[in-house]
């Protein structure tokens, strides 16, 4: 059973390392290039996904427990909804960043955009880690040669 | 309709007339298959061939990607965006977050499909109504007295 | 010139996948062929100048869905049953529907018109104000944050309630013992 997809195994192993930094990349870098959030979100998720897929449920769920995950999916939402209120504190509009760098607006334009990202970010890794989880949980009701 | 015959006119709708050919195959899909994980690939395609509608609306001649360029302190060179056409970015914006919502709602209907396995042992719309109908019979003949002969 | 010829080339491999999808009966290879349309739809994103869309679709459409459509078919089952029904009106629905929509694009601007009412009001002037109120080189990552952000905080809303909706379908969190003993009592 150790041997069983071996090949797999040891490539997973190298990618989901460099998926995590690729989608950090798109994650901090969405404001320079093509990425963001959502994507990001995403993409950590796969790295997750595929490590869930080749080492199994229970590998996965002692690298990223499930009570993490329902966290996670809600912390996100109050992170970017958070924002808004701060800049509400800070005597601006809901979510005008100008509020976090009022000499230079542009400097806290940066600031919400990364912030807003960031919980966007985490809420879609959480929704997508938590939906395979979901899926992936309940015991198969076809066996493998159905396919 | 006329206007169909004209090349200079197909040449430039020839787009959307295959979105709309992409839009229906999804839909045929929707209305004529039975299995539900099969509608939801159809809805899919239906989703998938809308979201490329709204961003082909986007879509300027010789425009480019909506990303300006640097400069070496990472600001935005002004005067560099000078003389360049540039997409419109705003359906990108509006598509890139429907995707991602999309994929919820997808898998919301993926969640439901597992449920009605569970409870019919099926996933065929079909046999689902037949299962239903053959219960609301038996809840007929057994409860319609007591409904007065009404149910 | 070219980027009609690949559009056209591109949209013609869609339809093609798309009646693929519709012939085959085996569900693992109608997922698989689903994974196909999104990667092909993710090129067609980028000839329409939509990175971003693409870098999306390419990573939601065949990755992440492709995951959750083999999950729900090894929860249910890998074969669609042949309908009962005949094919004739459901097509004669997409052929009316069809005809519609078609009849609605007649008065649209060419694809690609620069002098488009799509392309004069909003977008050039979300394009010119966002290198002095933002400095983001990137204008979607601007307008999605900053100028939209109300909009974009309502859908991560929307995706955090449909996970929120998946666990309680199926993840077996059930209410508490002490509530279904109160139930019952």
């Amino acid at each position: 059973m150790i041997f069983h997809h071996l090949i797999l195994r040891v490539v997973t192993k190298i990618l989901v390392g460099t998926i995590i930094l690729f989608a950090l990349y798109v994650q901090f870098h969405g404001d320079f290039s093509p990425g963001g959030g959502f994507q990001a979100g995403v993409i950590m998720a796969v790295a997750f996904i595929i490590y869930g897929i080749v080492f199994g449920l229970t590998a996965v769920k002692k690298v990223f427990p499930e009570w993490v995950v329902h966290k996670t999916l809600a912390f996100g939402v109050l992170i970017y909804a958070g924002t808004g209120i701060a800049t509400m504190f800070l005597g601006y509009d809901f979510l005008d960043y100008d509020a976090f760098s009022p000499a230079h607006p542009t400097v806290g334009q940066h600031w919400g955009l990364l912030v807003i990202e960031f919980g966007v970010g985490v809420t879609v890794t959480g929704v997508m880690v938590a939906i395979y989880y979901a899926f992936a949980g309940r015991p198969p009701s076809i066996s493998d040669e159905d396919w | 309709m006329s206007k169909l015959l004209d090349l200079q006119f197909l040449a430039g709708h020839a787009h959307y007339l295959l979105f709309i050919v992409l839009m229906m195959t999804g839909l045929f899909i929707v209305v004529d298959k039975t299995n539900l994980v099969k509608k939801i690939v159809g809805l899919n395609i239906f989703q998938v061939s809308v979201f490329m509608f709204y961003v082909s609306i986007g879509k300027v001649t010789g425009g480019t990607a909506p990303i300006f360029p640097m400069d070496d302190k990472y600001h935005v060179d002004k005067e560099a965006l000078v003389g360049i056409a540039y997409s419109n970015p705003l359906p990108h914006v509006l598509i890139l977050t429907a995707i991602v919502v999309g994929i919820a709602t997808t898998s919301l209907g993926l969640a439901l499909i597992v449920r009605i396995r569970e409870s019919f042992n099926t996933i065929d719309e079909e046999d689902i109504l037949h299962i239903e109908q053959e219960m609301t019979r038996d809840d007929n003949r057994k409860y319609g007295n007591a409904m007065g002969g009404l149910a | 010139m070219i980027d009609t010829v690949t559009n056209i080339i591109l949209l013609t491999m869609l339809v093609l996948t798309a009646l693929a999808i519709v012939r085959m009966e085996r569900l693992f290879a109608v997922v698989m062929l689903s994974g196909v349309f999104s990667l092909l739809s993710a090129l067609l994103f980028v000839t329409l100048d939509a990175v971003d869309v693409a870098f999306t679709e390419a990573a939601v459409g065949a990755g992440i869905s492709t995951v959750l459509l083999l999950g729900t078919i090894a929860l249910t089952k890998p074969v669609e049953r042949r309908a009962r029904h005949t094919a004739f009106i459901p097509f004669i629905v997409v052929l009316v529907t069809g005809a519609a929509l078609v009849y609605g694009t007649l008065d649209m601007p060419a694809f690609g018109d620069p002098n488009a009412p799509a392309q004069i009001h909003v977008g050039p002037e979300y394009l010119a104000r966002t290198p002095d109120d933002i400095d983001v080189p990137n204008v979607v990552t601007a307008i999605l944050g900053s100028y939209r952000g109300y909009d974009t905080l309502g859908e991560t809303a929307v995706v955090f309630t449909a996970g929120i909706g998946v666990l309680l379908l199926l993840s077996g969190l059930r209410r508490r013992r002490e509530d279904e003993e109160e139930d019952q009592a």
